[in-house]
């Protein structure tokens, strides 16, 4: 697993990508955003190459793009899906403590997160945090809700619901 | 009765547009009975179109009964469906018969009205909702030649969904 930081700007994708792609690498899962004004890539790169040689092949585009690279050594394949079935969203005012509330309760319920997003919205002075994660759990929706019911509160709305994938 | 192949990513014949259906007759209705042989083998789906199997013809079979609390028509055979009216979008999460070991999430109109013949020919309306809404709209998609794949919108737009600012309570 590929993990690439940087000072956003247009062409890191393309750079990294073209790179791996001239090295003869396959690309799997990818998440690739950004978060404040770096640009962050994690991803999933099969190749013929050490984890040294893949430092090589990216070197180029590293330097020019001023890049913090980190490569992981896994198992795991291209991909390997779990589709969640339960979704949690979560406002609150903006406050540190949230996040780990929030996924304490789910924790300690059995709940196993397999993606979490967050934002803040609202005016400056008066942030609000919105969070979605989304993962997986043998328990029913109505056990997650009593897991969670207790943290309303504190001021913050969490909404617990099921995630029906449709399969056509 | 006979389970027929699934066609799958990337076969170009799922890029297919389907033509109507013009003769409802034993032929169409032995297809039928072979289509929704072949949706009940798979993994638990609940519709399949005829393009998926390599009839390109504009039917689609829908079921959502086996649901829970979800509200629905039944079992649906849909031949030359027409949406002719729609409200409100929403996202939720899909997968498809043709694209084995994918899922996303994809907006779709919330509330339809639709127009189709069943296999006798005999006209059909309906006024659907939520789930079997989206159903039908993944199936009708088929005959268009489109998949989900083509409409999976990025993660982050579940975010900003008005559905945030519902307090508790039991949804979709
Ligand atoms: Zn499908």
């Amino acid at each position: 697993m590929l993990t690439l930081v940087g000072e956003d700007r247009p062409g890191i994708v393309a750079k990294v990508t073209q790179a791996l792609y001239q090295a003869g690498c396959s690309l799997g899962e990818a998440s690739m955003i950004r978060l404040g004004g770096s640009f962050t890539i994690m991803m999933m790169v099969s190749g013929p190459q050490t984890p040294e040689g893949l430092t090589q092949v990216l070197a180029p585009a590293v330097d020019e793009l001023g890049l913090r690279l980190h490569i992981d050594p896994v198992t795991g394949g291209l991909h390997r899906h779990l589709v969640p079935n339960v979704q949690v969203r979560v406002t609150g005012a903006d406050r540190a403590g949230i996040v780990a509330e929030v996924t304490g309760a789910l924790a300690a319920a059995g709940f196993n997160i397999l993606e979490l997003e967050s934002d803040v919205a609202g005016d400056p002075q008066r942030p609000v945090y919105i969070m979605s994660i989304q993962g997986y759990s043998e328990q029913t929706v109505e056990a997650l809700q009593q897991a969670v019911a207790g943290l309303g509160a504190e001021g913050i709305t969490v909404d617990v619901s099921a995630v029906e994938t449709l399969i056509g | 009765m006979a389970v027929l192949d699934i066609l799958t990513l990337p076969d170009e014949r799922l890029r297919q547009v389907s033509q109507s259906v013009t003769r409802f007759d034993a032929e169409l209705r032995a297809f039928v009975a072979d289509l929704e042989e072949t949706r009940l083998a798979g993994p638990a789906a609940v519709g399949i179109a005829a393009p998926q199997v390599g009839r390109f013809e504009r039917i689609v079979i829908v079921d959502v009964s086996g649901k829970k609390g979800v509200a629905n028509h039944g079992h649906l055979v849909l031949v030359n469906p027409e949406i002719t009216h729609w409200e409100g979008f929403e996202v939720g999460r899909e997968g498809c018969l043709s694209v084995p070991d994918f899922t996303g999430n994809v907006i779709r109109a919330t509330r339809i009205r639709l127009a189709a013949r069943d296999p006798h020919g005999a006209e059909l309306q309906f006024e659907m909702e939520g789930f079997e809404a989206r159903a039908v709209q993944h199936e009708m998609d088929h005959l268009d030649g489109l998949l989900f794949v083509d409409r999976v919108v990025s993660r982050r737009t579940d975010l900003f969904q008005r559905k945030v600012y519902q307090k508790g309570g039991p949804t979709r």
